[in-house]
């Protein structure tokens, strides 16, 4: 029961289940926050898309859209959804501890 | 003068050039529409087309009929619009400079965005019912067809009136019934949704709806590409539906000038501030139905709405004061469930649909969340609304903003 233990857990989050408070992320966070999305292992091509996310969230505000995570992260669709599997831009975008990306209503 | 120009004559533009014609002293301003086509089409209507309850006429009128007398009206194609020289560049070069600008271009479908889609079985046996030539082919179709396994399917959100493919599913199981064939026809809803609908309440109830009509419900489903060979989609993780015909909601895009001029965000929506309706990093435009990037729905009734937001907010900021009033997102949307009946559904961007009574708490007529027959009257209803109300910018007996009286928590 790794996850049910998890100081994940404790911390504060949104109605999505997203990071309340963005502070709260670590990068010991994040692999809880995907274990809890079902993805056991974060690999080095996980961590370009987290990374990303978080860039363009500092920068614009919001998290990118599946459409814009295609078009500029350098990661093709396909391999975003095996990274990533059903909600690439709603699962990295939790992982990287940022709320939902508005496009996803 | 002062000069107001409208991009799109569409529900939005044509509402919003009514509104303001009525209260803009004609000796100050001069306001221009533009639109490309000289047909109104009733989009909501084409959702009835396959299933032979409307027909093309039904659904058409000249966009002329609409507009106030002495309106300045532009047909031809936008090509772009240059928000630092305050201008509009039409596709024959022409030029129209604004003072202000309201954008209306709306969203369309663009199946080419999906591999496969639209060069293979494209109005063969895969269809759309969100313009009104695939309404129509689909109807030719379904006259014929004698059964097998019908996929209604959503590609990618944000679309359109967002209950119309479960809509067009309800419609479908009925009208099989009808037909006495529903032992022929399997019907799966497929959606990139984790269920039948955006929000968790209504999602669920709807979900039962689906259940008791026996409509297989596919979720989660991103496609890929479709095969048309074998006649099935295929999901980016390699899921498949197969298909004997599959009815989709193709990407819905705002329109190519949105992305010309620079405004639009990666489906060529134009970002804007969600309570004022003023398109992000400009003064002077405004931004008002499917053209926006709100997460609100995109419907006609949200449209209508917005308008009441955007006339205030307008006439504040010409006088030189900060827009004040707030658009909440509120939608308001009746739902055909087949059978002659109907569901209503009343939410905003904070309140997620509810049951209850509407529009008179406790009285109704209508029920939120609930099948029943006045709600169908409500559907109905609405075109004539449409058509003699609602376009020409009048009152209809709803608030703007959404109200939480006669609903239950
Ligand atoms: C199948 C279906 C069912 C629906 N059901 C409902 C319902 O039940 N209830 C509801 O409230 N809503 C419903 N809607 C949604 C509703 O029809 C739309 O939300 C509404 O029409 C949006 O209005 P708009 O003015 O933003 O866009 P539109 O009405 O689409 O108008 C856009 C206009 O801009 C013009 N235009 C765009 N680009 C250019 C250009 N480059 N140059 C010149 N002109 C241009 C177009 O020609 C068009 O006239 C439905 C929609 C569909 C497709």
């Amino acid at each position: 029961m790794v996850v049910a233990t998890s100081p994940a857990m404790t911390l504060a989050r949104d109605a999505d289940g997203n990071l309340a408070n963005r502070a709260d992320w670590t990068k010991e966070i994040a692999v809880q926050l995907a274990m809890e999305e079902g993805i056991t292992e974060l690999t080095d091509r996980h961590w370009l898309v987290i990374t990303y996310m978080k860039e363009q969230f500092e920068a614009k505000g919001d998290a990118p859209s599946i459409r814009k995570l295609t078009k500029e992260s350098g990661v093709e669709t396909k391999e975003l959804y095996a990274l990533f599997p059903k909600g690439p831009a709603k699962k990295a975008a939790k992982i990287a501890g940022l709320p939902k990306p508005k496009g996803c209503i | 003068m002062k000069k107001l120009v409208i991009l799109g004559a569409g529900t939005a533009g044509t509402m919003m050039l009514n509104k303001l014609s009525n209260v803009l002293d004609k000796n100050e301003w001069q306001i221009t529409i533009v639109d490309q086509h000289e047909t109104h089409y009733y989009q909501p209507g084409f959702l009835f087309i396959p299933f032979g309850i409307y027909q093309r006429k039904d659904v058409v009128k000249p966009k002329r009929d609409f507009f106030p007398t002495g309106a300045n009206v532009v047909m031809s194609e936008i090509d772009r619009i240059e928000p630092e020289k305050n201008q509009v560049i039409l596709k024959n070069n022409v030029v129209l400079p604004y003072d202000y600008l309201i954008i209306a271009t709306g969203a369309q479908i663009r199946p080419e965005e999906v591999e496969g889609m639209k060069n293979g079985q494209w109005h063969k046996s895969i269809f759309d019912f969100y313009t009104v030539e695939g309404a129509c082919a689909l109807a030719d179709f379904f006259k014929h067809w004698e059964g097998g396994k019908l996929v209604v399917h959503v590609t990618e959100m944000p679309i359109k009136c967002p209950v119309a493919p479960l809509e067009f599913a309800f419609l479908a199981d009925s009208y099989f019934t009808e037909r006495g064939m529903r032992d022929k026809v399997d019907i799966t809803f497929v959606t990139p949704l984790p269920g039948a609908f955006t929000k968790p309440r209504a999602s669920s109830i709807l979900g039962d709806f689906l259940n008791k009509k026996n409509i297989h419900l596919t979720s989660e489903f991103n496609i890929a590409r479709v095969d048309n060979e074998a006649k099935r989609i295929v999901s980016w993780d390699e899921v498949e539906v197969p298909f004997d015909v599959l009815v989709t909601i193709p990407t819905n895009m705002g329109d190519p000038a949105i992305q010309r001029s620079g405004l639009g965000d990666e489906l060529n929506f134009v970002p804007t501030d969600k309570n004022t309706l003023v398109a992000e990093g400009q003064k002077n435009i405004f931004v008002i139905g499917d053209a926006t990037n709100l997460p609100s729905s995109k419907a006609g009734s949200v449209a209508h709405f917005e308008a009441d937001i955007l006339l205030e907010n307008f006439m504040s900021v010409v006088e030189g004061r900060a827009p004040s009033q707030k658009f909440d997102g509120h939608a308001n949307c009746f739902i055909e469930s087949g059978f002659g009946k109907g569901i209503l559904i009343d939410f905003n961007y904070d309140t997620e649909p509810l049951p209850g009574k509407f529009p008179l708490p406790g009285v109704g007529p209508f029920s939120l969340l609930e099948e029943t027959k006045m709600n169908h009257y409500g559907k109905v209803m609405f075109r004539w609304m449409y058509w003699n109300f609602l376009l020409k910018g009048q009152e209809l007996p709803v608030e703007s903003n959404m109200t939480m009286a006669g609903k239950r928590m």
